[in-house]
C-alpha cells in the first residue's frame, strides 16, 4: 500500500516538473532569439513603480513584451496604490514611476525626486452602484451632483480610504463635502484595492467610484452597474515621470528615459489606443 | 528611529481610532483564543489520551491543517457567508463576528495538534508514576493537569499569539474596514500600502508593546492562581 502511494506521488511530482520545465522553456526562449536583433543596453534591467490600476488592467503586461523585445531592457513592475508607488521612488526603489495623482505628482517633482512630470494618456473614472440605483444617480450632470444624491439618501458608498489615486480623486469630488467614516455608517472606508473594493460594494450593495479598466475585467462577478460615466469632474490622467538622478543615487537613468521615449512613441500609442477593445469591446485608455 | 518617536507620539496621549482599532484586535484575538480552546483543548486531550481505530489518520489530518494557509481559511469563511453563500441570510460578512469565524477555523487545530502531542509526550510518566503510587483517576488527571499547567497555558497563549498576528484572513473576511472591521495588522499593511513604512512600522512597535503586555498578564494571572 505504502509503495503504491509512494509512486504515485512521484509520478505526480514528475509530472509537475514536466510541466513546469515545458512552461519555463518557451518563455525564456522567446526572448533569447529576438535578442540576438538588438543591442543588450549596459545596464538592462529598469524599475517601474506603478500603480495598481495600471498593472491589475492588464495594460503593462499588454506593453511591455513588445518594448523588452525592441530594446532588450526588462522592466520590473511594482505595482501598489499612488502613495506606495510614490514613496517607493523615494526610498530610491525606481527608475520611473506611471501614477495618476497630479498634487502628489507635482509634491514628487518639488521635492526634486522627480524630473518632468509627462501626462501622456486618460479615462475617466466610472461610479458603479446597485442595479436598481435607489439614489437615483442615473442622470447625474456630474460625479459630484451624484455624491451629493448618495449623501442626502444616505445610500451606501464603499471608499478605497487608502490614499491611492482613485481614493484621492474621491476626495477631491466630496470637497467640503466628505462625509465622516466614524460618524457616517453608510460611508464605509474600506482601506484596500480597487477589486477589494468592488467586490464588497458588490456584497454590501453599495455604490462605488472605479477606474473603468478595473471595473470592466471584473464585471461578470460583480452585481453592479455603471451608473454614472464621463463627468467632467471623472477624467483620470496618467504621467510618467523619471526619477531624477541628482537626488537618488543608484538609478538606470538611461533605462528610464528609453522606456518612457518609448511610452510615447507613436507604436506605443497605437498599442494603447486599441487596448481593450479586443477584450472588453471599448479602448480603457485614451491618448492625451 | 522614527517609527519609535511616531509610535510614542501614537499612544502618549492615545490616538482615538488607535484605541478602537486596539479594542476591535483584542476583542478578535480574545473571542477566537477563547472558542478555539474551548473546542481544542478537550478534543486535544482524548486524542491524545485515548488510542483508538483511525487515531493516525485524525492526527495526519490535523497536522496538515494546522499548515491551513491563513488566505484559505479566509477564502472559505468568505465563500461560507458571502451574499449567496449558504449563510450569507445572516449577514455576518465583513463583521468581527465572521473574523472571530475564520480565526477558529485556523487556531483550533493547532490547539488540537499541540494539546494532544503535549498529552501523549508529557503525561504518560505522570500517569504511570499515578498508578504506581494508586491514586484514584480522578487524582490523576488533577496530577496531569497540575503538572503540565504551563504547557497548556502555552497552547493558550500560542493561540492568542497567533490570532492577534494575523493578516490574511481577516482582511478578507473583515475587509479592513475603518471604525468597525480594522485590525492592526490591516491597519499594518494599509500603511505599508499607502506608502507610510515608518508609520506603519510603529503599529507594528505597538502590536508587540500589545502581545507582550497580553503575555505578561496571563502569566501573573496563572502563577497567582498557582501560589494561591
Amino acid at each position: 500500500m505504502k509503495r503504491i502511494v509512494a509512486i504515485l506521488l512521484a509520478l505526480v511530482l514528475a509530472a509537475g516538473l514536466v510541466a513546469c520545465g515545458t512552461k519555463t522553456g518557451t518563455e525564456s526562449r522567446e526572448p533569447k532569439t529576438k535578442l540576438s536583433e538588438v543591442s543588450k543596453p549596459e545596464n538592462p534591467v529598469i524599475r517601474l513603480s506603478t500603480t495598481t490600476s495600471v498593472n491589475d488592467s492588464g495594460l503593462l503586461p499588454y506593453l511591455l513584451p513588445t518594448f523588452e523585445a525592441e530594446t532588450g531592457y526588462k522592466v520590473e513592475v511594482q505595482s501598489a496604490g499612488t502613495g506606495a508607488a510614490i514613496q517607493k521612488a523615494i526610498d530610491g526603489n525606481a527608475d520611473v514611476i506611471l501614477v495618476h495623482a497630479k498634487a502628489s505628482e507635482e509634491e514628487f517633482i518639488d521635492g526634486g525626486y522627480g524630473v518632468e512630470r509627462l501626462p501622456f494618456m486618460y479615462n475617466y473614472f466610472v461610479i458603479v452602484g446597485p442595479k436598481n440605483d435607489p439614489a437615483g444617480v442615473k442622470g447625474s450632470a456630474d460625479a459630484a451632483a451624484a455624491f451629493a444624491k448618495i449623501r442626502e439618501s444616505e445610500s451606501k458608498f464603499v471608499s478605497r480610504g487608502d490614499e491611492s489615486g482613485t481614493h484621492k480623486a474621491e476626495l477631491k469630488i466630496w470637497g467640503d463635502n466628505a462625509p465622516d467614516a466614524a460618524a457616517d455608517s453608510w460611508y464605509i472606508s474600506a482601506g484596500q484595492g480597487m477589486g477589494a473594493c468592488l467586490t464588497m460594494a458588490s456584497e454590501q450593495q453599495a455604490y462605488c467610484l472605479t477606474d473603468k479598466a478595473t471595473y470592466l475585467s471584473m464585471k461578470d462577478e460583480l452585481d453592479l452597474d455603471i451608473v454614472l460615466a464621463e463627468g467632467e469632474d471623472m477624467k483620470n490622467t496618467y504621467s510618467l515621470i523619471a526619477v531624477n538622478p541628482e537626488k537618488i543615487d543608484g538609478l538606470n537613468t538611461e533605462g528610464a528615459k528609453a522606456f518612457i521615449d518609448w511610452m510615447l512613441s507613436d507604436e506605443a500609442s497605437e498599442l494603447i489606443a486599441e487596448y481593450g477593445e479586443a477584450e472588453y469591446g471599448v479602448a480603457l485608455f485614451n491618448l492625451l | 528611529m522614527e517609527s519609535f518617536r511616531q509610535a510614542f507620539e501614537l499612544l502618549f496621549p492615545p490616538d482615538r481610532e488607535l484605541l478602537q482599532i486596539i479594542g476591535v484586535t483584542l476583542r478578535m484575538s480574545f473571542f477566537s483564543t477563547l472558542i478555539s480552546c474551548l473546542i481544542g483543548l478537550p478534543l486535544g486531550s482524548l486524542i491524545g489520551s485515548k488510542s483508538f481505530r483511525g487515531k493516525s489518520f485524525i492526527k495526519k489530518l490535523i497536522h496538515t491543517l494546522m499548515g491551513l494557509p491563513p488566505v484559505v481559511a479566509g477564502l472559505i469563511v468568505y465563500s461560507l457567508f458571502t451574499h449567496y453563500g449558504p449563510f450569507g441570510k445572516l449577514n455576518m460578512l465583513f463583521t468581527v463576528r465572521v473574523m472571530v469565524v475564520a480565526q477558529v477555523l485556523l487556531i483550533t487545530p493547532v490547539v488540537i495538534g499541540l494539546t494532544s502531542s503535549f498529552i501523549e509526550s508529557a503525561s504518560k510518566p505522570v500517569i504511570e508514576t499515578a498508578r504506581g503510587l494508586g491514586f484514584s483517576g480522578l487524582r490523576t488527571a488533577r496530577l496531569c493537569i497540575g503538572e503540565g499547567r504551563s504547557s497548556l497555558f502555552s497552547v493558550v497563549l500560542n493561540a492568542f499569539g497567533r490570532s492577534i498576528a494575523e493578516v490574511g484572513a481577516v482582511s478578507i473576511v473583515g475587509g479592513n474596514i475603518q471604525w468597525k472591521t480594522r485590525v492592526m495588522t490591516t491597519a499594518i499593511m494599509l500603511e505599508t500600502n499607502k506608502g507610510k513604512f515608518s508609520f506603519a512600522l510603529a503599529l507594528g512597535i505597538i502590536l508587540l508593546i500589545i502581545a507582550f503586555a497580553v503575555n505578561a498578564i496571563a502569566s501573573f494571572i496563572v502563577k497567582e492562581n498557582a501560589d494561591g
